[in-house]
């Protein structure tokens, strides 16, 4: 009897490995552990943001992470973790809002990014995110 | 052995419903993967004879279910698709329109769906007599054109217009649909509108570009605001064969739109208080949007009043047409950052403004029509009242064109400001002008 639960258990086991497997290769998963900003545009809101920042000053010299996630290793790949469970769990359940926004968090992630490249440059404007000026800067019209 | 067997049993059931999940996960993907990749699955083949939005809804359902709701009603702060009586709220209005059958009933429009009932109820029709002019914008009539002029939609249209009212309806059953904007067989934005057709030539003639065809040499930014202006604009039934026509041989501000009607001496009624030959505004929101900055900076009309909303993985163009002040998020937060309740309070700080002003200039008007009444009266002549009858013109024209538009300044504030500053200062330039004309009539009494 012991056997049969263990045989059972073991290909429904797979079954389950195997699928989950799939679905993850199906979805691209892999991709999201790259850099490529063909990656975040897999998800089809992402696409118009995709495609204005082709149209923007910043298309030469950053992609979609240069901007939106830290730059230290395990922060990047947290920050990653987090947004895309936010990002496929609102989108499979088809409840987030339009226009998408730029939450607070991920905000100071993008200030913090101006700041590494620009740093030096920039004045510091308190109270305000340098975008707030330089609104066509990552992504243009 | 008992208790790995009863663990097993556990397990069997948690990894079972595990792969539900995942493969629940999986055919989520692949659906949303297909709508990405599939425009549309041509279900009924449409041809020019596709009146029936329902047909072309089985084709393109997201589009038909929000064209379906044009159906719902909903109030804005001054506008909105509920049908109040504009002549209850603002009683003023009957005295401007005295004599003229907007007076007898003056109602907010209803969204598309309600345009050929609309007509079919106002009073305007069911006691004066209309021409069939009014369908070209009230019905799904391009197939009737066609029809009635043995091919040829120009020749038709000039036929139906011309007609009875009454006669023309018979020849259309349907609201305003799908033909009207879009070419069923490749779905192109187009315009079909005769009128607008010639109407935009007259106006690219005056730019100084020959033979402007829209469908052939308009960009889609442009065309997404000229299928809307095919109607939501300032027009008039010329001659004696009330072909409706858009005054736009000369611009499309209001006091160009005035020099063409002064041209062709055309007056919609003699004014019930003052006898004033004077002028009806429609609803010029194509010609007031155009001297905004919104126009400005290349939004068009679909911009804001028909946005973009995500269904699953597809970008639709919502169909329900209405106030963009009831979809602010979508239409405003596309572009302004700045969130949707201070999009609209900024909306309607402008409006309320707006408001103010265009009541004031209301006023003005009323104030001129006792003054030539009263220079009457007095025995002030005809001949001597000419002078204030012309500024009544004039002024009654700026009052109606801001307030016959349908978006209470937000359109161009600034332009619209301008238009009722000229209207005012033409009210009471009529005042001084009617009074003088009282006064040496008031001595020959005495």
């Amino acid at each position: 009897m012991f056997r049969v639960w263990a045989f059972a258990l073991a290909a429904l086991a797979g079954a389950a490995v195997g699928l989950a497997g799939y679905t993850f290769v199906y979805a691209k998963g892999y991709s999201y552990f790259s850099n490529d900003p063909e990656a975040c545009a897999n998800c089809h809101v992402m696409r118009q943001f995709r495609d204005s920042w082709q149209r923007s000053s910043h298309h030469a010299y950053a992609v979609c992470n240069d901007c939106h996630t830290p730059h230290a290793v395990v922060p990047k790949y947290f920050a990653k973790a987090q947004n895309g469970w936010n990002h496929s769990l609102h989108f499979t359940l088809a409840d987030y809002p339009q226009p998408i926004r730029i939450r607070t968090r991920n905000a100071g992630v993008l200030e913090e990014n101006c700041l590494r490249c620009h740093g030096e440059a920039a004045g510091a404007a308190a109270g305000l995110h340098c975008i707030a000026c330089h609104a066509g800067i990552g992504h243009g019209r | 052995m008992k208790n790995p067997r009863w663990i097993y049993a556990a397990l069997t059931t948690a990894a079972a419903g595990a792969t539900v999940l995942v493969a629940v996960l999986l055919m989520n993907i692949r659906d949303r993967k297909i709508e990405g990749r599939v425009s549309y699955v041509e279900v009924v083949h449409l041809t020019e004879d596709s009146l029936d939005p329902a047909d072309w809804g089985r084709n393109f359902p997201h589009e038909y279910d929000s064209f379906q709701r044009t159906k719902e009603m909903a109030p804005t702060r001054y506008g909105g698709s509920v049908p109040f009586s504009r002549l209850d709220r603002d009683p003023r209005l009957k005295r401007i329109f005295a004599g003229y059958a907007f007076a007898l009933d003056y109602k907010e429009d209803r969204g598309h769906a309600y345009s050929l009932q609309d007509q079919d109820e106002t009073r305007r029709t069911k006691e004066r007599p209309q021409p069939g002019s009014c369908l070209q914008c009230h019905a799904s009539i391009l197939p009737a054109y066609r029809k009635a002029g043995g091919g040829d939609v120009m020749k038709g249209f000039e036929l139906v217009s011309s007609m009875p009212f009454a006669e023309a309806r018979k020849l259309v059953d349907r609201p305003v649909g799908c033909l009207e904007c879009h070419d069923p067989a490749t779905m192109k934005l187009r315009v079909t509108r005769p009128a607008f057709l010639r109407g935009i030539r007259a106006l690219k003639k005056s730019e100084g570009v020959e033979d402007y065809d829209p469908n052939t040499m308009a960009s889609r930014q442009e065309m997404r605001t000229y299928v809307c202006a095919q109607c939501h604009v300032e027009y008039y039934f010329a001659g004696e064969h009330k072909i409706v026509t858009y005054p736009w041989a000369k611009g499309l501000k209001a006091e160009q739109i005035e020099a063409y009607y002064d041209e062709a001496a055309f007056s919609d009624w003699k004014h019930g208080e003052t006898g004033a030959a004077v002028l009806k505004a429609q609803h010029p929101e194509f010609e007031t949007h155009s001297q905004g900055p919104h126009a400005r900076a290349g939004v068009a009309c679909a911009d804001c009043h028909m946005p973009f909303e995500r269904k699953g993985a597809v970008k639709v163009t919502d169909h329900h047409v209405r106030s963009p002040l009831l979809s602010v998020e979508r239409s405003c937060g596309t572009c302004h950052p700045a969130g949707g309740a201070e999009m609209k309070a900024r909306a309607e700080s402008i409006q309320d403004r707006h408001a103010a002003l265009l009541a004031r200039a209301e006023d003005a008007l009323l104030a001129l029509y006792d003054e030539i009444r009263a220079a009457r009266a007095a025995g002030a002549s005809d001949a001597a009242l000419e002078g204030a009858l012309k500024l009544q013109r004039k002024a009654q024209w700026r009052v109606d064109f801001v307030s016959a538009e349908n978006s209470m300044g937000f359109h161009a504030p600034q332009e619209s400001a301008r238009v009722l500053a000229e209207a005012i200062d033409y009210a009471r330039q009529g005042q001084i002008v009617a009074a003088r004309a009282a006064i040496p009539a008031a001595k020959r009494r005495g």
